[in-house]
Protein backbone atom coordinates (compact mmCIF):
# COMPACT_ATOMS: atom_id res chain seq x y z
CA UNK A 1 0.00 0.00 0.00
CA UNK A 2 2.91 2.61 0.99
CA UNK A 3 4.05 2.31 -2.60
CA UNK A 4 0.93 3.26 -4.36
CA UNK A 5 0.53 6.07 -2.05
CA UNK A 6 4.55 7.19 -2.84
CA UNK A 7 3.53 6.16 -6.19
CA UNK A 8 0.20 7.90 -6.82
CA UNK A 9 0.74 7.83 -10.61
CA UNK A 10 1.84 4.26 -11.15
CA UNK A 11 -0.13 2.67 -14.27
CA UNK A 12 0.64 -0.77 -13.69
CA UNK A 13 1.22 -3.04 -16.93
CA UNK A 14 -0.53 -6.24 -17.47
CA UNK A 15 0.19 -8.85 -20.13
CA UNK A 16 -3.13 -10.99 -20.42
CA UNK A 17 -2.81 -14.20 -22.35
CA UNK A 18 -6.10 -14.59 -23.65
CA UNK A 19 -7.64 -18.13 -25.50
CA UNK A 20 -9.00 -17.82 -28.72
CA UNK A 21 -12.11 -19.00 -28.00
CA UNK A 22 -13.34 -17.77 -25.11
CA UNK A 23 -12.05 -15.17 -23.30
CA UNK A 24 -10.24 -13.40 -26.58
CA UNK A 25 -14.07 -13.24 -27.73
CA UNK A 26 -15.03 -12.18 -23.94
CA UNK A 27 -12.90 -9.31 -24.62
CA UNK A 28 -13.87 -8.60 -27.41
CA UNK A 29 -17.66 -8.50 -26.95
CA UNK A 30 -16.30 -6.23 -24.00
CA UNK A 31 -15.70 -3.55 -26.07
CA UNK A 32 -18.54 -4.22 -28.63
CA UNK A 33 -21.08 -3.64 -25.65
CA UNK A 34 -18.64 -0.42 -24.96
CA UNK A 35 -17.81 -1.50 -21.12
CA UNK A 36 -15.46 -0.13 -19.37
CA UNK A 37 -11.86 -2.25 -19.06
CA UNK A 38 -8.59 -0.51 -18.45
CA UNK A 39 -5.96 0.21 -20.81
CA UNK A 40 -3.62 -1.42 -18.95
CA UNK A 41 -4.29 -4.89 -19.73
CA UNK A 42 -2.14 -5.78 -22.82
CA UNK A 43 -3.89 -8.57 -24.68
CA UNK A 44 -2.15 -11.90 -26.26
CA UNK A 45 -4.12 -13.81 -28.12
CA UNK A 46 -3.43 -17.62 -27.89
CA UNK A 47 -5.59 -20.79 -28.88
CA UNK A 48 -6.01 -22.21 -25.77
CA UNK A 49 -4.87 -20.78 -22.27
CA UNK A 50 -3.15 -24.55 -22.05
CA UNK A 51 -0.34 -22.78 -24.28
CA UNK A 52 0.58 -20.48 -21.88
CA UNK A 53 3.78 -21.79 -20.60
CA UNK A 54 6.07 -21.22 -17.20
CA UNK A 55 8.84 -19.84 -19.32
CA UNK A 56 5.89 -17.24 -21.31
CA UNK A 57 4.95 -16.05 -17.67
CA UNK A 58 8.29 -15.58 -16.77
CA UNK A 59 9.56 -14.07 -19.69
CA UNK A 60 6.76 -11.58 -19.41
CA UNK A 61 7.69 -10.31 -15.96
CA UNK A 62 11.13 -10.20 -17.51
CA UNK A 63 9.94 -8.22 -20.07
CA UNK A 64 8.83 -5.55 -17.41
CA UNK A 65 5.46 -6.96 -17.06
CA UNK A 66 4.11 -5.86 -13.61
CA UNK A 67 1.10 -8.27 -13.56
CA UNK A 68 0.16 -11.41 -15.59
CA UNK A 69 -3.16 -12.28 -16.48
CA UNK A 70 -4.06 -15.77 -17.94
CA UNK A 71 -7.70 -16.05 -18.90
CA UNK A 72 -9.27 -19.48 -20.33
CA UNK A 73 -12.55 -20.69 -21.03
CA UNK A 74 -14.48 -22.69 -17.95
CA UNK A 75 -12.98 -25.81 -17.05
CA UNK A 76 -16.03 -28.40 -18.65
CA UNK A 77 -16.18 -25.48 -21.55
CA UNK A 78 -12.78 -25.60 -23.20
CA UNK A 79 -12.88 -25.33 -26.79
CA UNK A 80 -9.94 -28.15 -27.15
CA UNK A 81 -11.57 -30.41 -24.56
CA UNK A 82 -9.12 -30.50 -22.00
CA UNK A 83 -6.78 -27.81 -22.43
CA UNK A 84 -7.52 -25.36 -19.57
CA UNK A 85 -7.03 -28.33 -17.22
CA UNK A 86 -3.39 -28.29 -18.00
CA UNK A 87 -3.72 -24.61 -17.19
CA UNK A 88 -5.53 -25.07 -14.35
CA UNK A 89 -2.60 -27.69 -12.67
CA UNK A 90 0.15 -25.04 -13.74
CA UNK A 91 -0.39 -21.63 -13.15
CA UNK A 92 -0.80 -22.53 -9.38
CA UNK A 93 2.72 -24.16 -9.74
CA UNK A 94 3.87 -21.22 -11.41
CA UNK A 95 2.54 -18.92 -8.83
CA UNK A 96 4.75 -20.84 -6.21
CA UNK A 97 7.54 -20.43 -8.00
CA UNK A 98 7.24 -16.70 -8.50
CA UNK A 99 7.75 -16.57 -5.03
CA UNK A 100 10.83 -18.27 -4.57
CA UNK A 101 12.37 -16.31 -7.08
CA UNK A 102 11.63 -12.51 -5.38
CA UNK A 103 8.17 -11.87 -7.07
CA UNK A 104 4.68 -11.95 -5.43
CA UNK A 105 2.39 -14.71 -6.72
CA UNK A 106 -0.64 -12.11 -6.68
CA UNK A 107 1.02 -10.58 -9.59
CA UNK A 108 -0.40 -13.75 -11.32
CA UNK A 109 -3.82 -14.78 -11.98
CA UNK A 110 -5.56 -17.40 -13.30
CA UNK A 111 -9.65 -17.16 -14.23
CA UNK A 112 -11.98 -18.16 -16.75
CA UNK A 113 -13.59 -15.98 -19.05
CA UNK A 114 -16.53 -17.29 -21.54
CA UNK A 115 -17.10 -15.48 -24.59
CA UNK A 116 -20.75 -14.84 -23.13
CA UNK A 117 -18.98 -13.39 -20.34
CA UNK A 118 -17.91 -9.63 -21.22
CA UNK A 119 -19.13 -8.24 -18.15
CA UNK A 120 -17.03 -10.53 -16.08
CA UNK A 121 -14.27 -9.46 -18.48
CA UNK A 122 -14.38 -6.09 -17.48
CA UNK A 123 -14.77 -7.38 -13.93
CA UNK A 124 -11.08 -9.28 -13.42
CA UNK A 125 -9.52 -7.09 -15.39
CA UNK A 126 -10.19 -3.89 -13.19
CA UNK A 127 -9.98 -5.87 -9.93
CA UNK A 128 -6.39 -7.13 -10.87
CA UNK A 129 -5.17 -4.08 -12.29
CA UNK A 130 -6.28 -2.38 -8.85
CA UNK A 131 -4.36 -5.83 -7.03
CA UNK A 132 -1.33 -5.07 -9.02
CA UNK A 133 -1.37 -0.97 -8.89
CA UNK A 134 -1.24 -1.70 -4.72
CA UNK A 135 1.66 -3.76 -4.86
CA UNK A 136 3.49 -1.31 -6.91
CA UNK A 137 6.01 -1.54 -9.90
CA UNK A 138 7.74 -5.00 -10.09
CA UNK A 139 11.24 -3.33 -10.89
CA UNK A 140 11.10 -1.69 -7.36
CA UNK A 141 10.07 -5.47 -5.60
CA UNK A 142 13.06 -6.92 -7.63
CA UNK A 143 14.91 -4.56 -6.28
CA UNK A 144 14.58 -5.10 -2.65
CA UNK B 1 -39.01 -40.90 -43.66
CA UNK B 2 -40.41 -43.94 -45.73
CA UNK B 3 -37.85 -42.32 -49.19
CA UNK B 4 -35.11 -42.40 -46.56
CA UNK B 5 -35.84 -45.85 -45.08
CA UNK B 6 -35.96 -47.12 -48.92
CA UNK B 7 -33.32 -45.70 -50.23
CA UNK B 8 -30.53 -48.33 -51.32
CA UNK B 9 -27.35 -45.65 -50.45
CA UNK B 10 -29.10 -45.58 -46.69
CA UNK B 11 -28.77 -47.46 -43.75
CA UNK B 12 -31.50 -46.22 -40.66
CA UNK B 13 -30.42 -47.57 -37.81
CA UNK B 14 -33.11 -47.10 -35.24
CA UNK B 15 -33.43 -47.74 -31.11
CA UNK B 16 -29.23 -47.56 -31.53
CA UNK B 17 -26.73 -45.17 -29.99
CA UNK B 18 -23.07 -44.33 -30.56
CA UNK B 19 -21.50 -45.10 -27.84
CA UNK B 20 -18.24 -44.26 -29.06
CA UNK B 21 -16.78 -42.40 -31.95
CA UNK B 22 -12.63 -41.85 -32.77
CA UNK B 23 -10.67 -41.12 -35.85
CA UNK B 24 -10.62 -37.69 -37.31
CA UNK B 25 -12.06 -36.16 -40.48
CA UNK B 26 -13.03 -38.57 -43.39
CA UNK B 27 -11.61 -41.56 -40.99
CA UNK B 28 -14.08 -41.29 -38.38
CA UNK B 29 -15.02 -44.97 -37.11
CA UNK B 30 -17.98 -45.18 -34.72
CA UNK B 31 -19.19 -47.97 -32.29
CA UNK B 32 -23.20 -48.21 -31.80
CA UNK B 33 -25.22 -49.83 -29.72
CA UNK B 34 -27.93 -51.17 -31.73
CA UNK B 35 -30.11 -52.02 -28.56
CA UNK B 36 -32.24 -55.52 -28.25
CA UNK B 37 -36.03 -54.64 -30.04
CA UNK B 38 -36.66 -58.23 -29.08
CA UNK B 39 -38.20 -58.85 -32.29
CA UNK B 40 -36.25 -60.05 -34.89
CA UNK B 41 -36.36 -57.45 -37.99
CA UNK B 42 -35.92 -59.90 -40.83
CA UNK B 43 -38.79 -61.99 -39.95
CA UNK B 44 -41.15 -59.25 -38.90
CA UNK B 45 -43.96 -58.25 -41.50
CA UNK B 46 -45.12 -55.46 -39.34
CA UNK B 47 -48.65 -57.24 -39.13
CA UNK B 48 -49.29 -55.32 -35.53
CA UNK B 49 -50.88 -58.90 -34.74
CA UNK B 50 -48.75 -58.77 -31.31
CA UNK B 51 -49.59 -55.35 -30.39
CA UNK B 52 -52.98 -56.09 -30.95
CA UNK B 53 -52.62 -58.77 -28.59
CA UNK B 54 -50.70 -57.90 -25.92
CA UNK B 55 -52.32 -57.84 -22.90
CA UNK B 56 -50.37 -55.37 -21.17
CA UNK B 57 -51.07 -51.40 -21.53
CA UNK B 58 -48.82 -48.51 -20.46
CA UNK B 59 -48.92 -45.01 -20.10
CA UNK B 60 -47.16 -43.54 -23.38
CA UNK B 61 -45.37 -41.17 -22.28
CA UNK B 62 -43.30 -40.83 -25.51
CA UNK B 63 -45.42 -40.19 -28.93
CA UNK B 64 -48.60 -39.48 -26.78
CA UNK B 65 -47.28 -37.56 -24.63
CA UNK B 66 -49.27 -38.79 -21.80
CA UNK B 67 -52.39 -38.56 -23.28
CA UNK B 68 -52.88 -41.88 -24.01
CA UNK B 69 -51.39 -45.74 -23.28
CA UNK B 70 -49.93 -48.07 -25.56
CA UNK B 71 -49.20 -51.89 -25.45
CA UNK B 72 -45.74 -53.46 -23.84
CA UNK B 73 -45.00 -54.32 -27.37
CA UNK B 74 -45.63 -51.19 -29.69
CA UNK B 75 -45.10 -49.78 -32.80
CA UNK B 76 -43.56 -46.53 -31.45
CA UNK B 77 -45.82 -44.58 -33.69
CA UNK B 78 -48.73 -45.34 -36.47
CA UNK B 79 -46.52 -45.63 -39.91
CA UNK B 80 -42.63 -45.74 -38.08
CA UNK B 81 -40.07 -46.68 -40.06
CA UNK B 82 -39.25 -48.96 -39.91
CA UNK B 83 -42.41 -50.43 -39.35
CA UNK B 84 -41.25 -53.24 -36.69
CA UNK B 85 -42.50 -53.25 -33.08
CA UNK B 86 -40.68 -53.38 -29.87
CA UNK B 87 -40.90 -54.71 -26.61
CA UNK B 88 -40.67 -52.84 -23.46
CA UNK B 89 -38.91 -54.70 -21.64
CA UNK B 90 -39.66 -52.86 -18.03
CA UNK B 91 -43.60 -53.25 -18.74
CA UNK B 92 -44.12 -56.47 -20.71
CA UNK B 93 -45.46 -59.72 -18.15
CA UNK B 94 -42.94 -62.14 -19.24
CA UNK B 95 -39.71 -59.76 -18.89
CA UNK B 96 -41.06 -58.70 -15.00
CA UNK B 97 -43.46 -61.60 -13.98
CA UNK B 98 -42.01 -64.40 -16.36
CA UNK B 99 -45.19 -65.79 -17.93
CA UNK B 100 -47.50 -64.36 -20.70
CA UNK B 101 -45.64 -64.57 -23.85
CA UNK B 102 -48.67 -64.07 -26.12
CA UNK B 103 -47.05 -62.15 -28.69
CA UNK B 104 -44.63 -65.07 -29.67
CA UNK B 105 -47.61 -67.28 -30.09
CA UNK B 106 -50.01 -64.59 -32.34
CA UNK B 107 -46.92 -63.62 -34.32
CA UNK B 108 -46.94 -65.32 -37.85
CA UNK B 109 -43.60 -65.23 -38.62
CA UNK B 110 -42.43 -66.38 -35.31
CA UNK B 111 -40.28 -62.78 -35.60
CA UNK B 112 -40.77 -62.26 -31.21
CA UNK B 113 -36.72 -62.77 -29.60
CA UNK B 114 -36.96 -62.28 -26.00
CA UNK B 115 -33.71 -63.69 -25.85
CA UNK B 116 -31.89 -60.75 -28.44
CA UNK B 117 -29.12 -59.08 -27.52
CA UNK B 118 -27.98 -55.51 -27.82
CA UNK B 119 -25.80 -55.63 -30.70
CA UNK B 120 -22.40 -53.62 -31.32
CA UNK B 121 -21.06 -52.51 -34.30
CA UNK B 122 -18.33 -50.79 -35.69
CA UNK B 123 -19.04 -48.40 -38.63
CA UNK B 124 -15.99 -46.32 -40.65
CA UNK B 125 -17.53 -43.37 -41.54
CA UNK B 126 -16.46 -39.88 -43.20
CA UNK B 127 -18.48 -37.10 -42.22
CA UNK B 128 -21.03 -36.99 -39.20
CA UNK B 129 -24.30 -35.11 -38.99
CA UNK B 130 -25.37 -34.31 -35.31
CA UNK B 131 -29.33 -33.65 -35.50
CA UNK B 132 -29.87 -34.89 -32.31
CA UNK B 133 -33.39 -32.86 -31.78
CA UNK B 134 -34.59 -30.77 -28.77
CA UNK B 135 -36.51 -31.79 -25.78
CA UNK B 136 -39.63 -30.52 -23.83
CA UNK B 137 -39.00 -28.16 -21.08
CA UNK B 138 -41.77 -29.44 -18.02
CA UNK B 139 -43.78 -26.42 -17.15
CA UNK B 140 -44.02 -28.24 -13.38
CA UNK B 141 -40.60 -25.90 -12.63
CA UNK B 142 -42.65 -23.11 -12.88
CA UNK B 143 -45.24 -24.03 -10.33
CA UNK B 144 -47.57 -20.50 -11.35
CA UNK B 145 -48.77 -21.83 -13.84
CA UNK B 146 -50.42 -24.99 -11.69
CA UNK B 147 -49.33 -27.56 -14.33
CA UNK B 148 -49.82 -31.47 -13.05
CA UNK B 149 -52.80 -30.17 -10.84
CA UNK B 150 -55.50 -30.40 -13.63
CA UNK B 151 -56.11 -32.31 -16.17
CA UNK B 152 -57.07 -29.72 -18.01
CA UNK B 153 -53.96 -27.73 -18.10
CA UNK B 154 -52.13 -29.10 -20.79
CA UNK B 155 -48.76 -28.70 -22.82
CA UNK B 156 -48.47 -27.29 -26.84
CA UNK B 157 -47.23 -31.16 -27.35
CA UNK B 158 -50.23 -32.26 -25.40
CA UNK B 159 -52.58 -30.41 -28.07
CA UNK B 160 -51.41 -31.96 -30.37
CA UNK B 161 -52.33 -35.26 -29.18
CA UNK B 162 -55.88 -34.61 -28.52
CA UNK B 163 -55.79 -32.83 -32.05
CA UNK B 164 -54.70 -35.68 -34.07
CA UNK B 165 -56.78 -37.88 -35.42
CA UNK B 166 -54.87 -40.57 -34.77
CA UNK B 167 -55.14 -39.66 -30.86
CA UNK B 168 -56.56 -40.64 -27.94
CA UNK B 169 -59.88 -38.79 -28.51
CA UNK B 170 -60.07 -39.66 -32.15
CA UNK B 171 -59.03 -35.96 -33.24
CA UNK B 172 -61.89 -34.22 -30.89
CA UNK B 173 -60.67 -31.51 -28.84
CA UNK B 174 -62.20 -32.38 -25.53
CA UNK B 175 -61.71 -31.68 -21.64
CA UNK B 176 -60.66 -34.87 -19.07
CA UNK B 177 -64.24 -35.09 -18.48
CA UNK B 178 -64.70 -35.38 -22.18
CA UNK B 179 -66.58 -32.59 -22.81
CA UNK B 180 -66.28 -29.87 -25.79
CA UNK B 181 -64.56 -26.83 -23.84
CA UNK B 182 -66.67 -23.76 -24.19
CA UNK B 183 -63.41 -21.56 -23.31
CA UNK B 184 -59.48 -21.74 -24.11
CA UNK B 185 -56.80 -20.21 -23.04
CA UNK B 186 -53.24 -20.21 -24.71
CA UNK B 187 -50.54 -18.99 -22.91
CA UNK B 188 -47.01 -18.00 -24.86
CA UNK B 189 -43.48 -18.16 -23.41
CA UNK B 190 -43.80 -20.79 -20.94
CA UNK B 191 -40.49 -21.31 -20.45
CA UNK B 192 -39.24 -19.20 -22.84
CA UNK B 193 -37.90 -15.82 -22.58
CA UNK B 194 -38.10 -15.85 -18.72
CA UNK B 195 -35.24 -15.57 -16.68
CA UNK B 196 -36.23 -17.72 -14.24
CA UNK B 197 -36.72 -21.11 -17.21
CA UNK B 198 -34.65 -20.36 -20.81
CA UNK B 199 -33.91 -16.23 -21.70
CA UNK B 200 -33.63 -17.12 -25.38
CA UNK B 201 -36.85 -17.31 -27.73
CA UNK B 202 -38.22 -21.07 -28.40
CA UNK B 203 -38.85 -19.52 -31.83
CA UNK B 204 -41.76 -22.43 -32.82
CA UNK B 205 -44.43 -21.46 -30.01
CA UNK B 206 -45.78 -18.35 -31.57
CA UNK B 207 -46.85 -20.43 -34.55
CA UNK B 208 -47.97 -23.65 -33.26
CA UNK B 209 -50.04 -21.80 -31.03
CA UNK B 210 -51.67 -19.83 -33.45
CA UNK B 211 -52.36 -23.14 -35.37
CA UNK B 212 -54.18 -24.71 -31.79
CA UNK B 213 -56.14 -21.37 -31.56
CA UNK B 214 -57.71 -21.62 -35.36
CA UNK B 215 -57.72 -25.53 -34.59
CA UNK B 216 -59.53 -24.35 -31.40
CA UNK B 217 -62.26 -22.21 -33.25
CA UNK B 218 -62.65 -24.65 -36.52
CA UNK B 219 -63.41 -27.82 -34.80
CA UNK B 220 -65.25 -26.67 -31.35
CA UNK B 221 -66.32 -22.81 -31.82
CA UNK B 222 -65.09 -22.39 -28.43
CA UNK B 223 -63.70 -18.58 -27.21
CA UNK B 224 -60.12 -18.58 -27.16
CA UNK B 225 -57.96 -16.51 -25.30
CA UNK B 226 -54.14 -16.11 -26.29
CA UNK B 227 -51.85 -14.39 -23.56
CA UNK B 228 -48.52 -13.61 -25.89
CA UNK B 229 -45.71 -10.56 -24.66
CA UNK B 230 -44.81 -10.56 -28.69
CA UNK B 231 -46.46 -12.43 -31.61
CA UNK B 232 -43.34 -13.36 -33.26
CA UNK B 233 -44.61 -14.28 -36.33
CA UNK B 234 -41.33 -14.55 -38.91
CA UNK B 235 -41.72 -16.66 -41.79
CA UNK B 236 -43.59 -16.30 -45.16
CA UNK B 237 -46.81 -16.39 -45.03
CA UNK B 238 -46.79 -16.60 -40.87
CA UNK B 239 -48.25 -13.22 -40.31
CA UNK B 240 -51.04 -13.58 -42.89
CA UNK B 241 -51.63 -16.17 -40.50
CA UNK B 242 -51.96 -14.29 -37.80
CA UNK B 243 -54.02 -11.74 -39.33
CA UNK B 244 -56.62 -14.71 -40.11
CA UNK B 245 -56.74 -16.18 -36.66
CA UNK B 246 -57.46 -12.74 -35.98
CA UNK B 247 -60.16 -12.50 -38.31
CA UNK B 248 -61.60 -15.88 -36.77
CA UNK B 249 -62.33 -14.06 -33.64
CA UNK B 250 -59.23 -15.01 -31.05
CA UNK B 251 -58.76 -12.64 -28.26
CA UNK B 252 -55.72 -12.22 -28.10
CA UNK B 253 -54.35 -10.31 -24.88
CA UNK B 254 -50.72 -8.26 -25.11
CA UNK B 255 -48.82 -9.51 -21.32
CA UNK B 256 -47.37 -12.56 -19.90
CA UNK B 257 -50.10 -15.05 -18.86
CA UNK B 258 -48.89 -14.79 -14.78
CA UNK B 259 -50.72 -17.39 -13.23
CA UNK B 260 -53.20 -20.30 -13.51
CA UNK B 261 -55.45 -20.83 -10.44
CA UNK B 262 -58.02 -23.76 -10.17
CA UNK B 263 -61.30 -22.29 -8.84
CA UNK B 264 -63.37 -25.28 -6.73
CA UNK B 265 -65.73 -26.33 -9.09
CA UNK B 266 -62.72 -27.31 -11.94
CA UNK B 267 -62.55 -24.28 -14.03
CA UNK B 268 -59.55 -23.05 -14.70
CA UNK B 269 -58.88 -19.16 -14.15
CA UNK B 270 -55.93 -17.51 -16.36
CA UNK B 271 -54.68 -14.12 -14.81
CA UNK B 272 -52.54 -12.04 -16.38
CA UNK B 273 -51.81 -8.49 -17.36
CA UNK B 274 -52.75 -6.44 -20.40
CA UNK B 275 -50.24 -4.16 -21.36
CA UNK B 276 -52.25 -2.23 -23.46
CA UNK B 277 -55.06 -1.76 -21.54
CA UNK B 278 -52.39 -1.07 -18.44
CA UNK B 279 -54.39 -2.84 -16.10
CA UNK B 280 -54.82 -6.72 -14.71
CA UNK B 281 -57.02 -9.06 -16.70
CA UNK B 282 -58.44 -12.81 -15.26
CA UNK B 283 -60.34 -15.32 -17.85
CA UNK B 284 -62.01 -18.50 -16.83
CA UNK B 285 -61.86 -21.04 -19.07
CA UNK B 286 -62.28 -24.78 -19.54
CA UNK B 287 -58.88 -26.03 -20.57
CA UNK B 288 -55.25 -24.10 -20.45
CA UNK B 289 -52.70 -24.63 -23.61
CA UNK B 290 -48.83 -23.80 -22.44
CA UNK B 291 -46.53 -23.43 -24.85
CA UNK B 292 -43.58 -24.53 -23.55
CA UNK B 293 -40.62 -24.00 -24.53
CA UNK B 294 -38.25 -26.53 -26.60
CA UNK B 295 -34.72 -26.93 -24.91
CA UNK B 296 -31.38 -28.52 -25.62
CA UNK B 297 -32.04 -32.60 -25.85
CA UNK B 298 -31.80 -34.24 -22.43
CA UNK B 299 -29.09 -36.30 -23.14
CA UNK B 300 -27.00 -33.42 -25.04
CA UNK B 301 -24.01 -33.88 -22.01
CA UNK B 302 -23.54 -37.38 -23.25
CA UNK B 303 -23.78 -36.87 -26.76
CA UNK B 304 -21.24 -33.54 -26.70
CA UNK B 305 -18.39 -35.62 -24.72
CA UNK B 306 -18.70 -38.54 -27.19
CA UNK B 307 -18.79 -36.03 -30.38
CA UNK B 308 -17.20 -33.92 -28.91
CA UNK B 309 -18.87 -30.92 -29.29
CA UNK B 310 -18.91 -27.50 -27.91
CA UNK B 311 -21.99 -25.90 -26.41
CA UNK B 312 -23.52 -22.34 -26.15
CA UNK B 313 -24.33 -20.99 -22.39
CA UNK B 314 -28.00 -22.04 -23.61
CA UNK B 315 -26.90 -25.69 -23.58
CA UNK B 316 -27.29 -25.76 -27.39
CA UNK B 317 -24.56 -27.72 -29.68
CA UNK B 318 -22.24 -25.11 -30.79
CA UNK B 319 -21.80 -23.58 -34.60
CA UNK B 320 -18.45 -22.98 -35.98
CA UNK B 321 -19.60 -19.40 -36.56
CA UNK B 322 -23.38 -18.09 -35.74
CA UNK B 323 -23.53 -16.16 -38.98
CA UNK B 324 -21.21 -17.63 -41.46
CA UNK B 325 -19.99 -21.22 -40.56
CA UNK B 326 -23.87 -22.22 -38.81
CA UNK B 327 -23.93 -26.16 -39.71
CA UNK B 328 -20.15 -26.79 -39.27
CA UNK B 329 -18.81 -27.51 -35.97
CA UNK B 330 -14.90 -26.78 -34.53
CA UNK B 331 -14.49 -30.47 -35.27
CA UNK B 332 -13.70 -30.97 -38.77
CA UNK B 333 -16.04 -33.19 -40.50
CA UNK B 334 -19.03 -33.48 -37.38
CA UNK B 335 -21.71 -31.04 -38.63
CA UNK B 336 -25.33 -30.14 -36.73
CA UNK B 337 -28.49 -29.93 -38.36
CA UNK B 338 -32.02 -28.72 -36.57
CA UNK B 339 -32.86 -28.22 -33.56
CA UNK B 340 -29.73 -29.47 -32.25
CA UNK B 341 -28.03 -26.18 -32.80
CA UNK B 342 -30.73 -24.53 -31.68
CA UNK B 343 -34.52 -23.73 -31.70
CA UNK B 344 -36.28 -23.62 -35.67
CA UNK B 345 -38.93 -25.06 -37.25
CA UNK B 346 -39.91 -27.37 -39.65
CA UNK B 347 -39.00 -25.20 -42.90
CA UNK B 348 -35.62 -23.93 -41.25
CA UNK B 349 -34.98 -27.42 -39.90
CA UNK B 350 -35.53 -29.11 -43.49
CA UNK B 351 -32.98 -26.00 -45.22
CA UNK B 352 -30.78 -26.49 -42.34
CA UNK B 353 -30.10 -30.21 -42.36
CA UNK B 354 -29.55 -29.96 -46.65
CA UNK B 355 -27.06 -27.75 -45.53
CA UNK B 356 -25.47 -29.71 -43.58
CA UNK B 357 -25.88 -32.92 -46.03
CA UNK B 358 -24.79 -30.68 -48.80
CA UNK B 359 -21.14 -30.10 -46.65
CA UNK B 360 -20.73 -33.51 -45.86
CA UNK B 361 -21.54 -34.16 -49.94
CA UNK B 362 -18.84 -31.27 -50.93
CA UNK B 363 -16.20 -32.71 -48.67
CA UNK B 364 -16.25 -36.04 -49.97
CA UNK B 365 -16.31 -34.82 -53.78
CA UNK B 366 -13.16 -32.49 -53.20
CA UNK B 367 -11.23 -35.45 -52.06
CA UNK B 368 -9.37 -33.66 -49.75
CA UNK B 369 -9.51 -31.53 -46.93
CA UNK B 370 -8.08 -27.77 -45.60
CA UNK B 371 -7.26 -28.10 -42.53
CA UNK B 372 -6.09 -24.77 -39.95
CA UNK B 373 -2.39 -24.26 -40.67
CA UNK B 374 -1.82 -23.92 -36.66
CA UNK B 375 -0.78 -27.22 -35.94
CA UNK B 376 1.70 -28.61 -34.04
CA UNK B 377 5.08 -29.75 -35.57
CA UNK B 378 7.67 -31.75 -33.55
CA UNK B 379 11.60 -31.20 -34.05
CA UNK B 380 12.76 -34.89 -33.97
CA UNK B 381 16.13 -33.24 -33.72
CA UNK B 382 15.22 -32.37 -29.92
CA UNK B 383 12.36 -34.74 -29.08
CA UNK B 384 13.35 -36.74 -25.97
CA UNK B 385 10.63 -39.52 -26.91
CA UNK B 386 9.38 -38.92 -22.99
CA UNK B 387 5.41 -39.02 -23.82
CA UNK B 388 4.24 -36.35 -21.76
CA UNK B 389 2.73 -34.78 -25.15
CA UNK B 390 1.00 -37.61 -25.83
CA UNK B 391 -0.79 -37.83 -22.74
CA UNK B 392 -1.23 -33.78 -22.71
CA UNK B 393 -3.04 -34.17 -26.34
CA UNK B 394 -6.85 -33.43 -25.73
CA UNK B 395 -7.33 -35.32 -29.50
CA UNK B 396 -4.64 -37.80 -29.22
CA UNK B 397 -3.20 -36.55 -32.19
CA UNK B 398 0.50 -37.68 -31.24
CA UNK B 399 1.81 -40.86 -31.16
CA UNK B 400 5.28 -42.11 -31.23
CA UNK B 401 6.95 -43.03 -34.71
CA UNK B 402 9.41 -45.81 -35.31
CA UNK B 403 12.17 -44.19 -33.87
CA UNK B 404 10.25 -43.71 -30.22
CA UNK B 405 10.09 -40.07 -31.04
CA UNK B 406 6.72 -38.04 -30.80
CA UNK B 407 4.99 -37.37 -34.11
CA UNK B 408 1.45 -35.42 -34.51
CA UNK B 409 -0.97 -36.12 -37.05
CA UNK B 410 -1.82 -32.96 -38.53
CA UNK B 411 -5.04 -33.80 -39.14
CA UNK B 412 -6.26 -34.77 -35.76
CA UNK B 413 -4.15 -31.62 -34.08
CA UNK B 414 -6.06 -28.49 -33.62
CA UNK B 415 -3.64 -26.36 -32.87
CA UNK B 416 -4.53 -25.74 -29.45
CA UNK B 417 -0.88 -25.65 -28.17
CA UNK B 418 -0.93 -27.85 -25.30
CA UNK B 419 1.23 -29.97 -26.10
CA UNK B 420 3.64 -26.76 -27.11
CA UNK B 421 3.49 -25.85 -23.40
CA UNK B 422 4.25 -29.37 -22.10
CA UNK B 423 7.40 -30.68 -24.03
CA UNK B 424 9.93 -30.23 -21.39
CA UNK B 425 12.20 -30.36 -24.06
CA UNK B 426 11.35 -27.55 -26.22
CA UNK B 427 10.75 -29.84 -29.09
CA UNK B 428 7.55 -29.05 -30.73
CA UNK B 429 6.31 -25.99 -32.13
CA UNK B 430 3.14 -24.38 -32.61
CA UNK B 431 2.86 -23.25 -35.62
CA UNK B 432 1.59 -19.14 -36.25
CA UNK B 433 2.14 -19.02 -32.63
CA UNK B 434 5.46 -20.07 -31.80
CA UNK B 435 7.47 -19.04 -29.01
CA UNK B 436 9.61 -16.65 -30.55
CA UNK B 437 6.12 -14.63 -32.00
CA UNK B 438 4.44 -14.39 -28.61
CA UNK B 439 7.86 -13.25 -26.79
CA UNK B 440 7.51 -10.68 -30.03
CA UNK B 441 4.45 -9.34 -28.69
CA UNK B 442 5.20 -8.89 -25.01
CA UNK B 443 7.76 -7.27 -25.71
CA UNK B 444 6.66 -4.94 -28.34
CA UNK B 445 3.66 -4.49 -26.10
CA UNK B 446 5.55 -3.57 -22.83
CA UNK B 447 7.79 -1.44 -25.29
CA UNK B 448 4.86 0.39 -26.64
CA UNK B 449 4.00 1.24 -23.06
CA UNK B 450 7.08 2.02 -21.34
Amino acid sequence: MNQSIEQPNFEPRIVAFLCNWCSYAGADNAGIARMESPANVLPIRVMCSGRVSPEMVLRAFRSGADGVLVLGCHIGDCHYISGNHRTAKRMPLVRNLLGYIGINPDRLRLDWVSSAEAPKFAHVTKEFVETVRALGPIAEEIAE
Amino acid sequence: MMDAGRHPNITLLTYSEVEEISGYVGNFSARIRKRARSVNADLCTGCGTCQEKCPRKVLDTGFEAGMGKRKAIYFPFAQSIPNIPVIDRDACLYFTKGRCKICEKSCPTGAIDYEQKDELLDVDVGAIIVATGFGMWDPVQLPQYSYGLSPNIITGLQFERLSSAGGPTGGEILTAEGKKPERVAIIHCVGSRDHNAHEYCSRVCCMYSLKQAHLVRDKTGAEVYEFYMDMRAFGKAYEEFYERVQEEGVTFIRGRGAEVEILPDGKLRVKGDDANLGRLVAADVDMVVLATAIEPHPDSDRVASIFGLGRTPDGWFAEAHPKLRPVETATAGIFLAGCAQGPRDVPDTVAHAGAAALEAVRMFNQGEVTISPTVAVVNQDECVGCGECIISCPYTAIARNADGKAEVNPALCHGCGTCVATCPAGAITALHFTDEEIVAQIDGLLALTA
